[in-house]
């Protein structure tokens, strides 16, 4: 039982030793350790502006890694996140633009229904193609990300261009598309909200209803799945396309809550950090909320370490790497583990062992 | 002279005996066959031969003294090559490539290809091959790729080759062809061990047989002195391990109907050719036959995991044919699989999950979308009692059950819901004898209650044992259908070595 417990936290021990590594980069960097991580924490929860970044931050962690987690639960790998995102900010702020005269309570809920759309859509093709011809949904989710990145660039600097504008970015979504803010003098938005909202959702679907029945069950043993009497292709189709829904929220909350505007570029590369948080999550939505925040925090705290002991943000990344090597590190060692446990294997050395005469 | 003898091996894995003081006894120049069924031990004997399992007990003897083999590389130098069933080929590399790959270059760190490439020539004519050295093994036919297969081993200088069921991937042109370079093999002072469970293919290639059974040595007999017939017999066992003692059979309507069936195997080679038998109320139909003669895809097919290409499957007056697995869940048919652990159950799942995989997504196991996760507990805890299934708590992951306990919770959803058709598939296999008889007692119970069971094992035994009437499947064929009480265990055999066709016995009532 303890083993269990053990292993189900694997995660989080990745993080921790992590964590424990970064300290001694930062020493290697010539700080304080001790210091630098209370100024970091300090940077990310103390004052009120560095929570509401923290949130800011964590927002389209949240969102996009939900949608890796779904397909995840599915035994899917969405590495398209990235791509959906691009297409459900297009999505939003195309309804942010052009939709005209409607409430906020109309507004803003029609454009997010839009993102998920276009997110489920742009999954659509690569998980069709897996289920039809076997094509693998890793490369083909994730050249799609290139696609959509194009499409928005063309997009932002042609037909959409806001006239004048020194870079490539759409005029401004109507105020009654804006997400509001939700602490005063901040940029902290009410997308956080809506996505610990889904999250919690996501949960009791994955743990208490039909469909999360089925959805685990696909994905933790696909033949039984079939012989239990359950479709495998809907049901991996539908997970692919929720998932891409959920990556679009992610684009949505970032045009509508942030920059409400449609820019160039306006992803960097959340879609493949949620990647990383999904993973450290197990696929669990409870999870993802937990590593969002972790990360989100990290990327806060960051700039205020910095500032304060002179240490680069980019360690911060080198952590979020580490803990992803060790994660999968520690899944691999498990898996050895487990077949060396069930019989001897081959990578003996050539040895004969000589027996009586 | 021998090339090889196997002493006394014995190997478990846990509390399974695989190999049970088993001796093998090779003669140069010649093919010995092992035959077997699946999980009879012929895989763990050659596993250990090659140095990927060391035995409990016992030795090798090749040349010079008793050895045991630590690991395959071991095995090689001592001039042993293995043609595993699935090739162990990198498809976008050539020929020679994939020969010399994981040898050590003769000319410090380059590769001298064309000298390889050479040699590689050379032995390709010397036992007409045909192989070409630049081809890339990706175009090459499956045939083709086993024969670099055997290049590889050749080239390695193996003087005794295990060819693990290697006919299994061909085609009977293919087979031939094989079966002349096998016999060039041999000429030139080879020798083979010809792992199968075809009885036919060892009557052609072979020079002598050993049988397994259980993990022991049934016998080993010369070819020239055996006949299909004997082999068969040998292989699934002549004498009857236990008697249950069953109500006589009261048959009622028909309750299955099967009709002219068509269907292919996985590589799309025909695996049923035009089956056709019935079954009624209170009725069990064995299907007794030798491994991989059509019974997975029969099971399959009728349960609704296969399609057919032909023929008609009818439950209780209705033509099912075209329905997905779901709906004939719902015309009342229950499948006990044969691999427990990939398609039965889901591993991960906790026994009371497992317990309704077929039935959560209906009352009361769920209302409107939401489970009732007490109501699933209570019903598995309900099960769990009636079946006598051990274990800490409904809570537990099925992985940690032991094989008996896992088949009970199977056992257990399958009939609880009193369904009107049961196949059930090898379902004893790997099972101690006290689980075994209690799968088979409920199985009979199912029968009293008036459902029909179609039974399909390897284990002749147990067929007869348990059945009303056995039909006997070869080659995807039914080759007679017999009452176990009437019937003449000849008869059987030769029907099992596909030497005999009846008039099936259609009629279900006794």
């Amino acid at each position: 039982m303890t083993r269990l417990v053990f292993a189900r936290l694997l995660p989080v021990w990745a993080v921790l030793l992590a964590l424990l590594l970064g300290m001694i980069m930062v020493w290697f960097a010539g700080a304080n350790p001790i210091q630098a991580y209370v100024e970091l924490f300090r940077g990310a929860f103390a004052d009120v502006f560095g929570f509401a970044t923290t949130l800011v931050k964590m927002t389209p962690l949240l969102f996009a890694g939900l949608g890796v987690a779904i397909a995840l639960r599915g035994g899917l790998y969405n590495i398209g996140a990235e791509g959906q995102i691009y297409l459900g900010g297009l999505a939003a702020a195309l309804v942010g633009i052009y939709v005209h005269g409607l409430p906020s309570l109309a507004h803003i809920p029609l454009a997010m229904a839009a993102a998920f759309v276009a997110g489920g859509l742009w999954a659509l093709l690569p998980i069709t193609l897996k289920l039809w011809r076997g094509v693998n949904e890793i490369i083909t989710t994730l050249l799609m990300n290139y696609i959509a990145i194009l499409l928005v660039s063309v997009i932002a600097s042609g037909p959409l261009m806001e006239p004048g504008a020194p870079s490539p970015y759409t005029p401004p979504l109507e105020p009654s598309a804006h997400l509001p803010v939700i602490i005063r003098m901040t940029d902290a938005h009410a997308g956080v909200l809506v996505a610990v909202a889904l999250a919690f959702t996501l949960h009791f679907i994955f743990a208490r209803t039909r469909f999360g029945f089925q959805l685990r069950m696909v994905g933790a043993n696909p033949s039984a799945a079939a012989y239990a009497g359950l479709s495998v292709s809907w049901t991996l189709l539908l997970a692919m396309v929720a998932g891409g829904g959920f990556a679009g929220l992610a684009g949505a909350s970032e045009v509508m809550g942030l920059k409400h505007r449609l820019f160039e570029g306006f992803s960097p590369g959340y879609g493949y950090d949620a990647i990383v948080v999904a993973f450290l999550s197990n696929g669990q939505p409870l999870g993802v909320v937990a590593m969002s925040l972790f990360f989100g925090a990290l990327r806060s705290g960051a700039n205020i370490m910095q500032r304060s002991v002179g240490i680069p943000v980019a360690i911060i990344f080198a952590m979020q790497g580490l803990a992803v090597l060790f994660l999968a590190s520690s899944l691999a060692l498990r898996r050895r583990l487990a077949t060396a446990h069930r019989g001897e294997q081959e990578t003996r050395q050539a040895q004969v062992i000589v027996g009586p005469r | 002279m021998n090339v090889l003898r196997m002493e006394g091996i014995t190997k478990r894995f846990g509390p399974v005996l695989a190999n049970d003081n088993v001796n093998l006894t090779v003669r140069q120049g010649t093919v010995h066959a092992l035959l077997g069924e699946n999980g009879a031990g012929k895989t763990t004997l050659m596993n250990i031969l090659y140095g990927l399992h060391q035995p409990d007990q016992g030795w090798i003897i090749m040349r010079g003294p008793p050895v045991r083999f630590r690991s395959p590389r071991a095995a090689i130098q001592h001039g042993i090559g293995m043609i595993h069933q699935q090739f162990m080929l990198v498809p976008t590399l050539t020929v020679a490539e994939n020969i010399v790959l994981g040898l050590p270059p003769q000319r410090r760190i380059f590769l001298d290809l064309a000298a390889v490439e050479k040699s590689i020539a050379t032995l390709s004519k010397k036992y007409r091959l045909d192989v070409e050295p630049h081809a890339r093994v990706w175009q090459l036919p499956v045939g083709m790729q086993q024969r670099v297969e055997i290049l590889k081993a050749l080239y390695r200088s193996a003087e005794l080759l295990i060819l693990d069921e290697p006919t299994s991937v061909l085609t009977p042109a293919e087979t031939s062809a094989l079966f002349d370079i096998i016999r060039r093999l041999t000429e030139e002072g080879h020798s083979v061990i010809f792992i199968s469970h075809k009885l036919d293919e060892v009557m052609r290639i072979s020079d002598e047989v050993t049988v397994l059974r259980h993990g022991q040595v049934v016998g080993t007999v010369p070819t020239a002195k055996t006949s299909p017939r004997a082999l068969a017999r040998m292989m699934v066992g002549r004498e009857v391990v236990f008697q249950l003692d069953k109500p006589h059979s009261n048959p009622g309507e028909v309750l299955l109907d099967v009709s002219e069936l068509h269907a292919l195997n996985d590589r799309g080679l025909p695996a049923l050719r035009g089956v056709t038998f019935s079954i009624a109320r209170g009725e069990i139909l064995g299907i007794a036959g030798v491994d991989g003669n059509g019974q997975s895809e029969l099971a399959e097919v009728i349960t609704g995991l296969r399609r057919a290409i032909r023929g008609r499957v009818r439950v209780k007056g209705h033509d099912v044919t075209a329905l997905r697995p779901r709906a004939r869940i719902a015309y009342g048919i229950a499948f006990i699989p044969a691999d427990r652990q990939r398609f039965g159950a889901v591993l991960d799942f906790s026994v009371a999950d497992n317990m309704v995989i077929k039935t959560f997504h209906r009352p009361p196991f769920c209302r409107g979308i939401v489970l009732d996760q007490a109501a699933i507990e209570v019903h598995a805890r309900h099960l769990a009692e009636r079946f006598d299934v051990r274990m800490a708590s409904v809570r537990q992951q099925f992985r940690y059950l032991s094989g008996g306990n896992q088949q009970k919770v199977i056992l257990a959803r399958e009939v609880f819901a009193s369904p009107d058709l049961l196949v059930a598939m090898q379902p004893t296999r790997g099972l101690d004898v006290g689980a075994s008889e209690y799968v088979l007692r409920t199985i009979l119970e199912q029968r009293d209650r008036g459902a029909g069971v179609l039974y399909i094992s390897t284990e002749l035994d147990e067929v007869l044992a348990m059945s009303d009437r056995v039909a006997v499947l070869f080659n995807g064929e039914i080759m007679g259908v017999v009452r176990p009480s009437e019937a003449s265990l000849e008869e059987i055999s030769l029907m099992l070595a596909g030497a005999l066709r009846q008039p099936p016995l259609l009629e279900p009532t006794a």
